[in-house]
């Protein structure tokens, strides 16, 4: 996969997004070990000081930790991992629902929104399964 | 201590004021772009960093030193022109470099080269400009510098070449040591780059952390710089 930033964000908090998603899915799984900061900065062409600071805050929200001298590992705590899965979620859900109200849907419709979508999907699920 | 230090720092060609009282700090581990529009000053500074030119007034100095051989021995230069000799084979060329550069590191040079599947028995005249240029930054990121001062690196290369290149210095990244790359290509560049200089007339416009434009303003440095330096009005 190949790395891609935006230039009008700070990319530190780009890269702590795409490193807590391959955490959080899996893609790097618990108590494996990260690429060094000179190797990521390299493959995801960044500044090697933007890899670091993503880095430290990531061990600060515990899901990375720094074995000394050997370097820089998954946490092997899968409380931690799951949380931070549903953080993103929320993240997710709040960026939806401001979209939702922008369009002038109150939360109260996006449910019901929600609901009928939801009842349409069971519908082709059904059909599908040749009901 | 910065690795780069410029006091008062004014460069007068003839009675055209090149630089104007720059003051100016780059620290170890940094990696700076020098930004600015053509003539705004950017090779004479790093001429001056380099010792090829002397201070109309003020000072430059090198890890604390004013340029001379011995700082000349911590920076290694990249010049904006191909500075090598066209009829040298590869081979010749890193004998030079090891003749004149303690700290040139020939078995990483030689790797990287192999890697760009680039024959040490060529000569620099067979080839083409873009390879030219991949073989000048290989040289100078094969020396373990505490400077590097790069002008223009990526001026006139396709996009593969210039990946390589921004690839290149990322890869011989040393916290230790300070790069310093010119250039008006910023939206290529940025993403490598702690902090930018922008270069206007000679003077500092700006001197500031990528990252804070990024976050203390929500625009790229690219689309700073077409700002501070637009060139009509509407």
């Amino acid at each position: 996969m190949s790395w891609e930033f935006q230039d009008h964000l700070p990319i530190y908090a780009q890269l702590m997004d795409t490193l807590k998603r391959r955490i959080v899915t899996g893609r790097y799984l618990p108590g494996e070990k990260l690429p060094s900061v000179r190797e990521l900065a390299a493959e995801a062409g960044i500044n090697p000081n933007t890899v670091q600071r993503a880095f430290s805050e990531l061990e600060r929200d515990g899901l990375i930790y720094t074995q000394r001298a050997t370097g820089k590992y998954v946490t092997e705590n899968e409380a931690d991992i799951k949380s931070a899965r549903e953080a993103l979620a929320r993240t997710q859900v709040a960026d939806f629902l401001r979209a939702m109200q922008s369009l002038g849907f109150s939360v109260g419709d996006v449910i019901v929104l929600l609901q009928s979508f939801k009842e349409s999907e069971e519908e082709i699920k059904h059909a599908d399964s040749g009901m | 201590m910065p690795i780069l230090e410029c006091n008062n720092l004014t460069k007068t060609y003839a009675g055209v004021t090149a630089l104007d009282h720059i003051d100016l700090a780059i620290d170890p581990g940094r990696i700076v772009g020098l930004l600015g529009p053509n003539g705004s000053g950017k090779t004479t500074l790093i001429k001056l960093a380099a010792g090829l030119l002397q201070p109309t007034q003020g000072q430059i100095l090198i890890d604390g030193k004013k340029p001379s051989p011995e700082t000349n021995a911590v920076l290694s230069y990249l010049p904006e022109r191909i500075a090598l000799s066209q009829w040298m084979k590869v081979t010749q060329v890193l004998d030079f470099f090891c003749d004149f550069y303690k700290d040139f590191d020939r078995a990483a040079a030689e790797a990287m080269l192999a890697q760009l599947q680039i024959a040490p028995n060529q000569v620099l005249k067979q080839m083409s400009k873009g390879t030219k240029e991949k073989v000048q930054l290989i040289l100078a990121m094969s020396r373990k510098a505490k400077l590097y001062l790069l002008d223009e690196p990526i001026g006139g290369v396709d996009p593969a070449t210039r990946d390589y290149i921004l690839h290149t210095i990322l890869s011989n990244y040393n916290p230790e040591a300070a790069v310093i790359i010119s250039t008006h290509l910023i939206g290529d560049v940025e993403q490598i780059l702690d902090e930018v200089v922008f270069l206007s007339r000679g003077q500092i416009a700006l001197h500031d952390s990528c990252e804070a434009i990024r976050e203390q303003q929500g625009k790229s440095v690219d689309q700073l710089f077409r700002e501070v330096f637009k060139c009509w009005e509407n």
